[in-house]
């Protein structure tokens, strides 16, 4: 019902723009802001984690500052993600969540204290303090990409329960690729002893990362039977992460950082792929919906896809300036605020 | 075992409340820190530069606490809302999407430069950031709105059921989107965080002013803030007055409620005053047995915009549900009364400001310091009469609250989030202010106090040691 009838173009109402394939480009799209998520939010987590290493102030308040800048845009890439899935499969955005209620808030908590930490551990310099509040900061950086890599997992097996062995495997994993990535950002970061160190802890966690993986598709994949272990893409994108991982420790070795650095990001995406391909055409397996099912109407789809169209290289843009005005090493005596 | 609904209700409405603190916080600061980003480019004043940095500080701890409390809200949407998510999901979500990348993305990746970037990068770039980070705040609003007032004032829409469950697809954008209570709650909230934050600002001077600890700087930010409280109260009266017949006209129930008009009538006054003369006028206020002190004809003018003796509709005689009265009526009374109190105010300020007495007035000092946080709290109350009074809707005459709340959700697992969210939005809510407070403390420019004056001795004659 309607008091006001300014008619939509009926082009946007009739069917996807331009004739595109727009359900499964807006699967992968959102799977793509996810994965953009842990890639760049991953690198803090890592941080995070790292900075538990850290014993002297002047290398916590390097970690603090290498990712000082950054760690707010990069977490905005989960709100977007949380926007997209709400806004074009509405109902898996309900149900997975719902569902995970526990799970969803424990994700939450974590954030909080890993967001809160590194701010209020730069308040005050006293010893205590600083003590608590770096402690809030590693438990929040690795609970985070526990919890989120728990909840991934519950939803790509299908996971009724609180979760499974699969997909607490799944979260450790996560943890394991962070600390990677974090090491690896520390890398182009950080100079000297830190960096030296950092780069072993990011070599270990990269053999702990591939194990993870492969023991959690293997648990997964024996009780959820649209998880494909001997299929081309899944053994395809395993054999890419095993290639990557070897760059990244050459390229580590070599002291080429950038080049390591992209070896992650590669990794990242790589198992965001290799969830969306085990799940497609599926969405949510825990109550059997597709793709195809969840799709909100074309007219909502088409005017997020114009949106989105715009938006995203903008946003493109606005993380270059953020990151190129940042580049190099922390300079001495910078610190967070 | 509590009922996931009530708790649900609860849970939202904590974090909700304890939430727009913080946007409030930035939004108000925004246009501050780019003119005070401006004149230190401009003029190269350190007053400016210390102005920029200091309040930049507040905005980054607003932000971030901002930003962490906000992912939860959406969270909650699918969490404890998932039959409203499934539903609405169509015409909801996608404004909550576009939040996200047109303004989220644009405050937080410039908030970078901003708090972060001063000696990096350019001037030319350094403000651009500084005007991008309020935008970002500004668009934030809009998005959030527009999904709001779709919720208050719903249209170009359609309902179809599937598998028993209601369906909401969008048939007309513009229609939607383009909601006629948009552009009134979009007016009213920015300038309600401007207003919010100007008083903060001034409050703060105030107490180094009231200390005798008053340099250049508090001085500065006492009349900027007072400039801008000039302009801002007084505004939000007059576009108040014109919102209020919006609402009559649009949800005739919660314009009722705030009145507690339950008897349809006609040619009604406006309660100023209402003194409750017993408890049940606390809990179950009736316009006709309660003590007040009215302007006559004043309700009716204001809900019809031009005739003293029109009829306001009573709740008795709107065939629906009320939204729970006594809230909606109090709080809209205590927004009004503190909505005047920061006219008087103002003009208060201003007034000694043209004397040329605003640092010598220890009572008008003290009215600031203790209104510093009311313009805050006064936003608190705006909305709950906005979302109070809209139940028992969550969607105005298309979902019922109760209705869009999970079906797999249980009452132990509500509950424990409940306690989970009122533990940590407490505590969360301390180290705000404890952070705020010593970082004005601390951080702020000032200098040893001063015997107290005894007299209005001319400026320059003081020696000053800042």
């Amino acid at each position: 019902m309607t008091d006001v009838s300014i008619m939509a173009t009926p082009a946007l109402a009739n069917g996807p723009l331009f004739g595109l394939p727009l359900e499964e480009l807006w699967f992968g799209l959102v799977f793509a802001v996810f994965g953009t998520f842990l890639f760049l939010d991953g690198f803090d987590f890592g941080v995070g984690a790292l900075f538990a290493t850290r014993t002297t102030d002047g290398e916590r308040e390097q970690l603090l500052a290498s990712i000082g800048p950054f760690w707010d845009g990069n977490e905005v890439w989960l709100v977007v993600f949380g926007g997209m899935l709400f806004a074009v499969f509405p109902s898996v955005y309900a149900t997975l969540f719902s569902r995970h209620y526990l799970l969803m808030f424990a994700i939450l908590g974590a954030l909080i204290i890993r967001g809160l930490a590194p701010e209020m551990y730069e308040q005050r310099h006293d010893e205590d303090w600083q003590r608590w509040w770096g402690r809030a900061f590693v438990v929040g950086s690795i609970a985070s990409p526990f919890f989120l890599g728990v909840f991934v997992g519950n939803w790509l097996f299908g996971v009724e329960g609180v979760a499974s062995i699969a997909s607490l495997l799944a979260g450790l994993a996560v943890i394991a690729l962070t600390i990677v990535d974090g090491a690896a950002f520390l890398g182009l970061k950080t100079r000297g002893d830190v960096r030296l160190e950092t780069r072993s802890l990011g070599h270990l966690a990269q053999v702990v990362y591939l194990l993870l993986a492969v023991a959690t598709l293997v648990v997964g994949s024996r009780s959820s039977p649209h998880v494909a272990l001997f299929s081309v893409p899944t053994l395809g994108l395993l054999g890419l992460t095993v290639l990557l991982a070897g760059v990244h420790v050459v390229a580590g070795w070599a002291g080429r950082y950038y080049l390591a650095f992209a070896a992650v990001a590669g990794q990242v995406y790589g198992l965001v792929a290799l969830a969306a391909t085990l799940l497609f055409p599926l969405i949510d397996p825990a109550t059997g919906l597709t793709v195809a099912d969840a799709i909100v109407s074309p007219l909502s789809l088409n005017i997020m896809t114009i949106g989105s169209s715009i938006l995203l290289p903008l946003i493109a843009t606005y993380f270059i300036v953020l990151y190129s005005s940042f580049s190099g090493p922390v300079e001495e005596g910078e610190s967070y605020v | 075992m509590i009922d996931p609904v009530i708790a649900s209700r609860l849970q939202f409405a904590v974090t909700t409340i304890v939430h727009i603190i913080f946007p409030v916080m930035s939004m108000g600061l925004a246009p501050f820190l780019i003119y005070f980003t401006w004149k230190e480019i401009r003029t190269g004043a350190q007053v400016y530069e210390q102005l920029r940095t200091f309040w930049t500080k507040i905005f980054a701890i607003s932000f971030v606490v901002g930003t962490v409390t906000g992912i939860v809200l959406e969270f909650e949407f699918g969490t404890n809302f998932a039959a409203f998510a499934t539903a609405a999901g169509e015409l909801f979500g996608g404004p909550l999407a576009l939040e996200g990348m047109m303004a989220f993305m644009l405050e937080a990746t410039f908030l970078g430069i901003f708090v972060f970037g001063r000696d990096r990068v350019t001037d030319r770039l350094y403000m651009l950031s500084s005007v991008l980070v309020g935008l970002g705040t500004w668009l934030s609003a809009v998005w959030i709105l527009v999904a709001n007032s779709w919720m208050q004032t719903p249209r170009g829409y359609e309902v179809a059921t599937e598998s028993g469950q209601p369906i909401i697809s969008l048939v007309d954008p513009i229609a939607a989107y383009a909601n006629p209570r948009f552009p009134w709650m979009y007016v009213h909230m920015q300038n309600a965080a401007v207003l919010s934050v100007a008083l903060f600002l001034t409050g703060v001077a105030a107490y180094f002013v009231w200390t005798n600890r008053d340099t250049e700087f508090w001085r500065t930010t006492m009349k900027v803030g007072l400039a801008v409280l000039l302009v801002t109260a007084p505004f939000q009266a007059i576009h108040g007055d014109a919102y209020g017949r919006h609402v009559a006209d649009t949800q005739p129930q919660k314009f009722a409620a705030m009145e507690a008009q339950y008897e349809t009538d006609s040619g009604v006054g406006l309660k100023l005053v209402a003194i409750p003369t017993s408890l049940s006028d606390i809990t179950d206020p009736h316009a006709d047995d309660l003590f007040v002190i009215e302007i006559p004809f004043v309700a009716s003018l204001l809900a019809s915009g031009n005739d003293p003796s029109a009829t306001i509709t009573g709740l008795s005689d709107i065939d629906a549900e009320s939204p729970p009265v006594a809230i909606v009526f109090w709080a809209f009374r205590a927004m009004v009364g503190l909505g005047t109190w920061f006219i008087l105010l103002a003009f208060w300020g201003g007034y000694r400001w043209y004397q040329g007495t605003l640092f010598d007035d220890d009572l008008l000092a003290k009215a600031f310091m203790g209104s510093s946080v009311l313009g805050i709290f006064t936003v608190e109350l705006g909305w709950i009469v906005t979302e109070v009074g809209r139940q028992p809707w969550v969607i105005q005459g298309v979902m019922k609250t109760h209705a869009g709340v999970s079906s797999s959700l249980t009452g132990s697992e509500a509950l424990a989030t409940l306690v989970g969210f009122v533990g940590v939005y407490t505590a969360l809510l301390v180290l705000y202010w404890y952070v705020v407070i010593r970082l004005i403390r601390t951080e702020a420019p000032t200098r040893q106090p001063t015997p107290k004056r005894e007299t209005n001795i001319p400026e320059g004659v003081v020696p000053s040691d800042d």
